[in-house]
């Protein structure tokens, strides 16, 4: 009775709620400080505006980005073994089969895809969540490259070197902010998915 | 029993119950409700990030100053004294090489080869001064590596001299202290760890692409570490000092941080 009762009342335990908005927390503020960074020494033909950096100047920038580095890799670890442990990630994100995932695009793009039940995740949601997921992964090697590039030979190479992980960390980055930019319109258009990562419910 | 003036009693009943079911879920649900204030506290201290004066300036500095502390724990112990940086063929050397100092390039220091003298203290067995001549007389080697900017940029270069570790130990350097400090005749400083002093590759330079080091790039000697952010690496070295004082320098007094190395 208490079991069917949590299933009914929980749609993410504890542990994901928590995880999730200290993720939260530790993305805005390294996307922030990053891109206070990338103005340092833009390799592309554009900067980031001051007003949405965080840091002041670049000393302060990378304070603010080796201090969240923490947050996201410990609050990472947790999440994804707290994920993996509990059987979660492979019990909501699959299976993912191509014809559902064609399927559900095709009914997103006709504004018809059903919300119905938060518990379950359709096929776009699958692996959107998975994509960042990986993204995330992504961020944090190209990263490790870019602060130890001695130290970890395998990884710089694996990333094409120092100046080309530069760009993938910040391609990454871009499509991690792309992905947030989504996700907050998704949680605009059904608010209760807001409250039931806040509630659990 | 059916009459109005029962039926007003169960009525109350049923209120002050109902109120009481009331009074028992607000309880229970306050640690949820806490939680979720402590979290929109936290998410609303974000906004506060950009400057609002709301949270303490000062004290968030002091954290992250301590942060940083901290992550030069951290490289310390991840730094593997055996692993060298990458080396590149003379073709791949960035034509021309960036000039950077935290003046401009009309502020170039002049020092004059003939007077130039470096001095060597702190626990030391042999405080010597050295003339240029005695230094260019040492055993010498050139490698070719990336000097990769606190900003973010990187160029490859060419730089040939002494391999430090061989001058420290000629000194009689104290191996096992913890700090080797430079004094530079631009009015930088900074400061460096001893397993880092000690790396294969880190060169007291004196050359750059086989030339004598032009002014540029810190006449008549600096301190070329790839393992090490360009901050790290003084131009224009007029005195060396080994201690177990943390000696600091001139970004990292700033902020930048201190270990600021790959």
């Amino acid at each position: 009775m208490e079991a069917i009762r949590n299933d009914v009342v929980s749609i993410h335990p504890r542990w994901l709620r928590v995880t999730h908005w200290l993720n939260a927390v530790a993305v805005v503020i390294l996307a922030m400080s990053g891109w206070r960074i990338y103005n340092a020494a833009p390799f592309f033909a554009f900067v980031i505006p001051k007003d949405i950096t965080l840091g002041g100047w670049l000393g302060g920038a990378i304070q603010w980005h080796f201090a969240a580095m923490w947050l996201l890799a410990g609050n990472g670890l947790i999440y994804l073994s707290c994920n993996v442990a509990s059987g979660r990630l492979l019990k909501k994100f699959f299976p993912i089969s191509p014809r559902a995932l064609f399927a559900d695009v095709c009914d997103a793009l006709k504004g018809r895809l059903s919300h119905a039940d938060p518990a379950h995740y359709n096929a776009v949601q699958r692996v959107a969540y998975l994509v960042v997921i990986v993204d995330v992964l992504v961020l944090v090697a190209s990263g490790l490259v870019l602060w130890k590039s001695v130290q970890f030979p395998i990884l710089r190479e694996l990333l094409g070197g120092y100046e080309v992980a530069r760009r993938v960390h910040f391609l990454a980055m871009a499509a991690l902010t792309a992905f947030v930019g989504v996700h907050l319109v998704m949680v605009a258009l059904v608010p209760r998915t807001l409250l039931a990562m806040i509630r659990g419910r | 029993m059916n009459t109005p003036h029962a039926n007003w009693l169960v009525d109350k009943c049923d209120t002050i119950l109902r109120d009481a079911r009331k009074e028992i879920g607000r309880v229970v649900e306050q640690p949820a409700r806490r939680a979720f204030l402590r979290r929109s506290l936290t998410l609303g201290g974000l906004s506060l990030l950009s400057g609002c004066a709301l949270v303490d300036e000062a004290s968030i500095d002091t954290a992250l100053s301590g942060i940083s502390r901290f992550n030069d724990k951290v490289q310390g112990w991840l730094f593997d004294p055996n692993r060298l940086a990458p080396t590149y063929p003379d073709s791949m050397i960035t034509r021309p090489f960036p000039f950077n100092a935290y003046y401009g390039e009309d502020e170039i220091r002049q020092v004059d080869a003939q007077s130039f003298r470096l001095e060597v203290t702190g626990l030391v067995a042999d405080r010597k001064v050295w003339t240029l001549e005695e230094l260019r007389v040492l055993p010498q080697t050139d490698q070719v590596t990336r000097h990769i900017c606190v900003e973010g940029w990187s160029a490859i270069g060419k730089w040939g001299g002494v391999p430090f570790a061989s001058f420290l130990r000629r000194v009689g350097a104290d191996l096992s202290a913890k700090y080797v400090g430079f004094k530079c005749a631009d009015d930088y400083y900074t400061s460096i760890d001893m397993a880092t002093a000690l790396h294969a590759q880190t060169l007291l330079a004196l050359t750059y692409d086989s030339q004598p080091l032009p002014p540029r790039y810190g006449f008549p000697m600096k301190l070329r570490m790839p393992t090490k952010l360009g901050y790290k690496n003084p131009k224009h070295i007029q005195a060396i000092f080994v201690t177990n004082t943390y000696p600091g320098g001139y970004w990292e007094d700033q902020g930048y941080n201190w270990f600021g190395g790959s």
